[in-house]
């Protein structure tokens, strides 16, 4: 991988399996063909970018692979790590008419990584041939996860100079650190970042923490500032020690640390019943762990999760416990032994036996970093305050998207804010 | 149980489908199998001179996923000796004596004619099929399709053969042709017992763009071909139902049969006995059981005891456009307990015939942008109401004044039985073109100005 440090090998989300391989080019073509070009189609309104799925599936259907990657690039630059890490149960697919008619709905997301595979590789430089000659103006992004990357690739088309600030040594963002591994690989996030950075001008520098005084010096250096800086560290509502993770740091060391290993964990307590925790639980079950349960303090019916994904870990092996919320761990000397619970239905205190606990029940924000923008605002909830159109703050020459504005969601919703962004600093550039 | 047997020119199959000429008839011992399988009749590969073939020699037209939905081939006549297909044929019959088999032959000159009908009789061909349709190769050395076309050409051959024919003639019609009857009422003219038809239409079935040659490649070239296959099952009725009007023997069917359904219409449309090739090219003998099951079960639906039934049933109906009831009408009608919400009958309306279907809850300016010249003010919001409808998908409303009845919805709608078509005559009393020309109110000399007078219309 050019330019981005090498993964070691022996990391252990290289033991799971791709839930949803790459089609064949025969695959693609008979699911492609099982589509009736809906018009005015229900996918496309529940796909946050608006991507027009019956033409491009239409086109692969007519061998015009590459006009089909060019239909989802046009309004989705991530369309390929989207094809793989949207929950298209609950968007695209999950308002596929045939679910109405009692069909199975068509495969959009496995026909999407078709798409943006099979078109890129028949011409790398498919978008890029026809970026836009140099305008000389400059925007920052600040993280390089999805809304950074989707800004500063529609940016770059646009003719912009771009330059994107990211603390890890690694960029892609949740893509890269956070995304079931059986969805998306981190060489596939990798490969995608690749691809942004290929559209034009754009720069990427890793390790480069900005802080308030930083980034209030981009503003003199930049015509325009983008923040997407994600979420913060996992909340561990006060649990710490040996033993005690947050999710969202293990699943980083699943996905990049190969001096990880789960040896000896017999039973794993997930706290938490969103998606992250589902996810996590779900790949510490398929990597071997034999007992894993997932405590959550309400109930099955109104829990963040997607169903579909816990039906599916279910399968795997996971346990939920429901009614249960977090008071204690439970220690025999230094190390772990269990997790005291309060019963939420009234029946006391429970214990549970486990070697590791894992709090997945949300991050931090580290919007306070915004607020070194000279009128940018958070909501009361840590979100930086954007203009739903647009994506910009207060202030206006920066812009924000992602988990930072919409304080955790998908994929899909960053790359739109993304999209957003770079549209509104284009139009603003233009206007001046 | 009706009975399936058909008589053919006196003739008796024990129903009515038959194996067309083809690679599927090209030895006794796959003749043998077919009979086997349930198939009534075969009528033989082709015999005449020996020719040599080229390699490759097929193909196809593929839609969606549907593989081979029209096949063309440029395989000329068989490639076996003579001698050794009169050997076989002689011991098919010897096994087979209950199931009907036909010589196909093609030839050149009178005295390979004669010589080819005495070796066929001897050897038990219960009916001869002259062919005088296949539009590649052998034509262009004066047989198959060349005959086909040219009427005294055709009268003069089929003469040769009636001198010394013991069994029934059938004349075997090529497609490619201006007017299927033509060549049809000249084999009857010439003695001719039966037609079969059709051949297969003069085709190329598609372009290799890599190499710039069309298919089946041949070495760096290719040549056109016979089209048949499901595709050609419409053009294959119409020259049915035009020769069953005027021709007073029996016809045998071919063209994209592929099961009972498709065998009962060309029946109805004149056929007594059907002939199949593609369909067992692609899916081998054993279709001949639905085949038979099919048409069994239909018949009894209908009422009738018997095959031959069916035979003509259809072709009255089957009249000139000017014959046509002119206020008869019809109008869409859109089930909201079955609509899936895929609005494909909506841009088919739209763009492909008379934009007279509205959705729900749009203003004017929309319905403008969207094409729309009506503007109905009460378009009705219905909530579809199919078992798992989206929260809030609205079915799309079809404006009758609007529709003019074409039916385009029907056929683009998906789900089966959503779109319906009712009646809503446009009088009680019927009227045709041709009676509408008779009473002098619609064409009259003069030009154009003239008829819109004559029809109550101002001229500009």
């Amino acid at each position: 991988m050019s330019g981005f440090p090498e993964l070691p090998d022996g990391r252990l989300e290289q033991k799971l399996a791709d839930k949803a391989p790459l089609f064949t080019h025969g695959e693609a073509v008979t699911e492609a063909n099982r589509c009736i070009y809906c018009a005015d189609a229900p996918c496309v309104e529940a796909c946050p970018t608006g991507i027009d799925i019956p033409t491009f599936i239409h086109k692969i259907a007519t061998d015009n692979v590459r006009g089909s990657a060019r239909t989802i690039f046009a309004q989705n630059l991530l369309g390929a790590s989207c094809a793989q890490v949207c929950p298209v149960e609950v968007l695209c697919a999950g308002s596929c008419v045939y679910e109405t008619w009692g069909r199975q709905a068509i495969q959009i997301g496995r026909l999407q990584r078709y798409a943006t595979t099979a078109g890129l590789e028949k011409d790398p430089a498919l978008l890029s041939r026809n970026a836009k000659p140099k305008t000389g103006k400059k925007v920052a992004c600040i993280g390089a996860g999805p809304a950074s990357l989707a800004a500063a690739g529609q940016l770059a088309l646009d003719g912009h100079s771009v330059t994107i600030f990211e603390k890890r040594d690694v960029p892609g963002g949740l893509n890269t650190t956070g995304v079931a591994p059986y969805k998306l690989f981190a060489e596939g996030a990798l490969r995608e970042v690749e691809f942004i950075l290929g559209l034009g001008d754009i720069t990427l520098e890793t390790g480069a923490e900005i802080d308030d005084a930083a980034a209030k010096k981009l503003l003199d250096d930049y015509d325009a500032v983008f923040v997407g800086i994600g979420l913060g560290p996992d909340s561990m509502l006060g649990f710490e020690g040996e033993g005690v993770v947050g999710a969202t740091a293990l699943i980083e060391r699943l996905k990049l640390d190969a001096s990880l290993t789960l040896e000896g964990v017999e039973t794993a307590l997930v706290v938490g019943g969103g998606n992250t925790a589902v996810d996590i639980a779900h790949e510490l079950a398929l990597l071997g762990v034999p007992h894993v349960s997932m405590i959550y303090r309400k109930t099955e019916a109104v829990m963040t999760g997607y169903a579909h994904e816990m039906a599916t870990a279910r399968k795997d092996g996971v346990r939920l416990i429901e009614h249960r919320s977090p008071l204690a761990i439970e220690r025999e000397g230094e190390k772990l032994v269990g997790l005291r619970t309060q019963c939420m239905d009234g029946e006391g205190e429970e214990v549970f036996a486990g070697d590791m606990v894992i709090m997945a029940v949300g991050q931090s924000r580290l919007t306070g970093l915004a607020r070194a923008f000279d009128g940018v605002a958070l909501d009361d909830k840590g979100r930086v305050v954007v203009d739903e159109a647009t994506c910009r703050t207060g202030h206006a020459k920066v812009y924000a998207g992602g988990d930072c504005v919409n304080g955790g969601k998908e994929v899909v919703n960053a790359a739109q804010h993304g999209k957003l962004a770079a549209a509104a600093i284009s139009a603003s550039f233009g206007a001046q | 149980m009706a009975d399936l047997s058909i008589e053919f020119c006196g003739v008796k199959s024990p129903n009515p489908f038959w194996l067309a000429s083809a690679p599927p008839t090209n030895t006794g011992a796959q003749i043998k199998r077919a009979f086997d399988a349930g198939w009534g009749g075969a009528v033989w590969k082709t015999l005449g001179n020996p020719i040599i073939n080229t390699s490759s020699r097929f193909g196809a037209v593929n839609y969606g996923s549907t593989r081979m939905m029209g096949l063309n081939n440029i395989e000329l006549i068989t490639d076996r000796p003579l001698e050794v297909n009169l050997r076989e044929m002689e011991d098919v019959k010897k096994h087979y004596a209950d199931h009907v088999v036909v010589a196909s032959l093609m030839v050149d000159t009178k005295e390979e004619w004669h010589e080819i009908v005495k070796k066929v009789q001897d050897a038990g061909a219960d009916m001869l099929e002259l062919n005088f349709g296949c539009p590649h190769g052998m034509c262009e050395r004066g047989m198959g399709s060349a005959v086909g076309a040219e009427p005294e050409v055709l009268k003069t051959i089929v003469g040769w053969v009636m001198e010394v024919a013991k069994v029934p003639v059938i004349i075997k019609l090529t497609p490619n042709v201006g007017d299927i009857t033509v060549p049809a009422l000249a084999a009857l003219e010439a003695g001719a017992d039966a037609v079969s038809l059709i051949n297969t239409v003069k085709s190329i079935v598609g372009v290799d763009l890599d190499r710039m040659i069309p298919y089946p490649v041949v070495g760096d070239a290719s040549s056109n071909g016979g089209y048949c296959g499901p595709a050609v099952k419409p053009i294959a009725l119409h020259m049915l139902g035009q020769v069953a009007r005027v021709f007073p023997k029996p016809i045998s069917g071919i063209g994209g049969i592929s099961n009972w359904r498709d065998a009962a219409e060309f029946m109805v449309l004149g056929a007594t006995s059907v002939q199949v090739c593609t369909a067992v090219m692609h899916y081998g003998y054993r279709i001949v059981e639905d085949m038979i099951e099919g048409l069994n079960d239909f018949l009894d639906d209908k009422g009738m005891a018997s095959a031959m039934d069916l035979v003509g049933k259809a072709v009255p109906q089957y009249k000139e456009w000017g014959q046509l009831d002119m206020n008869y009408h019809v109008v869409a009608d859109i089930d909201p307990a079955k609509c899936i919400g895929c609005q494909l009958c909506v841009v088919s309306c739209m763009d492909g015939s008379h934009q007279c279907i509205h959705i729900p809850g749009m203003d004017d300016d929309e319905k403008k942008r969207r094409g729309h010249v009506v503007f109905p003010t009460d378009v009705p919001d219905i909530a579809a109401t199919a078992e798992g409808a989206k929260a809030g998908a609205r079915v799309p409303w079809v404006h009758e004044e609007e529709c003019v009845g074409c039916n385009l919805c029907q056929l683009v709608c998906p789900v089966e039985g959503t779109i319906s078509m009712r009646e809503k005559r446009k009088a009680p009393e019927s009227i045709s073109w041709n009676e509408r020309v008779m009473n002098g109110t619609d064409v009259v000399p003069g030009g154009l100005d003239a008829t819109r007078k004559a029809r109550g219309l101002d001229a500009e």
